[in-house]
């Protein structure tokens, strides 16, 4: 129980210096929240007017929800980067050979992450009132949509975490992140619906963790959706939607303490 | 408390076929200073970093206040303080942010750990520089902050790996003196450095390491004996008389003496320096050859050196 406290303790002080990097260091902030703010206006203008629903209804309404679980999808990047860029430091070693728990670097980036991917979600969501987006369900539905967000972003930071600390070149994580993000995107309900693609690829995007996410988010939004085909994951999206972020988060985060613990081996 | 604050049996490192550490041993007695000197590559970071808790070692034993480095990693932590051969602290948080930050993981109270923050930054003199990013200091400054995060707490065990590497000499007095302090507070100090007069300076028994190895070890003064007595020189007015001054030296100390063209010296090692002195005289003043200068003296840590592993301190390894 006080190791437990300790770790907490420890990890709150990690949390806090990674906040404070982004506070002091303004220019990245400011592009840390360009991403999704062009997201929303690229998506929701280019594509937003000139594409309808299949199933009916208004696309921009329709692609939001996919935008939003797509800004968390390439926070990867910034998770990995920051990681691999840490593990090259000397002040891990310092961490290292201090009595600090041993999960405390990686827990404080991911809840540093976290909290960042909340004042994501708020400007994503401030963006989509603006282009016309709308949620109709209530706060409390709206809510919940959030905080299945933000448990896909969990994650998809321990998967950014493992990925840095095995990868341990910021510039090569930036490089990966893409080829591994896009076609994740580009397989699932983001866009389109997936019976619209060939048979073994629209199986894939339904399963995919990130439609699972939109799936359940456009519900609780009460966003037009897709007429699901009456397969088992597209019935079950709000089951998988809370099952894929806790199953990728217990395979990777221990999968990342491990490779964390064996740094400078 | 333990009789040796380190102890190192036969550590063994490898990377690939190369063996950073090769049978290395240790032994530094509970607060003194022990300096492990030693050529690039020789393997002074790799010994720190197994000590430290940071390196897996592939075979041996070591011990930190008697507790096993191996066994019980986490004990360890809590008596040692590192300054690595490379700056440890966060580059983008400013100096103070830095030491409040290892102060309150050492779990100091926020209050007390601003405190502390505040009396190391001026104690290195980086108080004017404290709400700086650390990662817009010179090199020197950055050392002196790593420095001062491995003394937040005063530790059991300090580890320096080549603490004064690029420092200017204020920044170097201000190392050495920050070493002394905690050494008079009863910390034992490991310190690598590749700078002999630093070993001289500080360390109490020297270990020069080479290839993974501790070839030599002991006092400074220990060192230099063990690599034969005193020596006489002689420094003559033209070159051209180089050769017959070698001569007449060789003869009386019956040695080959060594002969410097550059700086017109010829110097021999030597058992009984005023027989040898006052014979070396008498005989230069017989051939009738006025010299400019003549005299003995101790070998330098650094010729000691040379002899231990046959190449400079601050020359690569060749082997
Ligand atoms: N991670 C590593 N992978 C492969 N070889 C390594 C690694 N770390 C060290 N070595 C090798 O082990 C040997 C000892 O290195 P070490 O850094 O301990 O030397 P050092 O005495 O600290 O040198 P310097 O004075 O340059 O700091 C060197 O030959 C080095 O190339
Ligand atoms: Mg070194």
């Amino acid at each position: 129980m006080r190791r437990l406290r300790l770790a907490a303790a420890d990890g709150w002080i990690m949390t806090r210096r990674n906040m404070s990097h982004l506070v002091r260091t303004p220019e990245e902030m400011v592009l840390y929240f360009a991403l999704p703010i062009m997201f929303v206006l690229v998506f929701g203008y280019v594509f937003g007017s000139g594409m309808s629903v299949p199933g009916g209804g208004d696309y921009r309404e329709f692609l939001l929800p996919g935008v939003f679980a797509m800004t968390m999808l390439y926070g990867m990047g910034a998770t990995g980067t920051a990681v691999a860029v840490d593990a090259g430091r000397g002040v891990v070693d310092r961490f290292r050979s201090m009595p600090v728990a041993r999960s405390a670097l990686l827990v404080g980036r991911s809840t540093a992450d976290l909290m960042r991917a909340a004042l994501e979600m708020s400007v994503l969501v401030v963006c989509g009132l603006l282009v016309g987006w709308e949620w109709h369900r209530g706060i409390g539905r709206a809510l919940l949509a959030v905080a299945l967000v933000l448990a896909l972003r969990v994650a998809i930071t321990w998967i950014g975490i493992y990925l840095g600390l095995v990868v341990r070149n910021a510039d090569t994580v930036g490089t990966i992140v893409f080829p591994l993000a896009f076609p994740l995107t580009a397989v699932s309900n983001v866009f389109t619906a997936p019976e619209l693609m060939p048979g073994w690829l629209g199986t894939l995007a339904e399963w995919n963790p990130l439609s699972a996410t939109v799936a359940a988010i456009r519900e609780l939004f009460g966003n037009p959706g897709l007429a699901g085909t009456g397969s088992w994951a597209t019935e079950n999206a709000m089951l998988l939607a809370i099952a894929w972020p806790v199953v990728l988060t217990a395979v990777f985060a221990p999968l990342a303490i491990r490779s964390y613990q064996r740094l400078s081996r | 408390m333990a009789d040796h604050a380190i102890v190192a049996e036969g550590l063994l490192k490898r990377y690939g076929d190369k063996k950073a550490l090769n049978g290395f041993d240790l032994a530094v007695r509970t607060g003194t200073v022990h300096g492990v000197l030693g050529p690039n590559g020789a393997g002074k970071t790799t010994a720190v970093r197994a000590l430290c808790t940071l390196l897996r070692f592939d075979a041996g034993r070591a011990e930190i206040c008697g507790i096993d480095v191996a066994g019980q990693p986490a004990r360890v932590r809590e008596r040692i303080g590192l300054t690595g051969q490379y700056a440890a602290v966060d580059e983008q948080l400013s100096g103070r942010q830095n030491l409040v930050m290892f102060g309150r993981l050492l779990k100091l109270r926020p209050a007390a750990a601003k405190r502390r923050a505040d009396e190391l930054l001026a104690q290195f003199g980086l108080t004017e520089a404290a709400g700086r990013n650390a990662g817009q200091y010179s090199g020197g400054m950055r050392r002196r902050l790593d420095l001062a995060a491995s003394m937040v707490i005063v530790p059991q065990v300090l580890f320096l790996d080549e603490p004064t590497t690029g420092l200017d000499p204020r920044s170097r007095n201000q190392v050495w003196d920050a070493v002394r302090s905690l050494v008079a507070e009863g910390t034992t100090v490991l310190l690598t450095t590749q700078y002999l007069e630093e070993a001289d300076q500080l360390a109490g028994r020297i270990s020069v390491v080479d290839t993974g190895r501790v070839v030599a070890e002991g006092t400074a003064d220990e060192l230099k004996a063990k690599i034969g007595g005193d020596r006489v020189e002689v420094v003559v007015r033209h070159a051209d008389e180089l050769a017959a001054v070698a001569d007449i030296v060789g003869r009386v100390c019956h040695s080959v003496p060594q002969t410097d063209r550059d700086v017109r010296r010829v110097g021999t090692q030597v058992a009984d320096r005023v027989a040898a002195l006052t014979g070396v005289v008498r005989a230069l003043h017989e051939a009738g050859i006025a010299v400019e200068d003549i005299g003995t003296r101790r070998p330098t840590l650094d010729e000691a050196f040379l002899q231990l592993t046959g190449h400079r301190a601050n020359e690569e390894a060749t082997a």
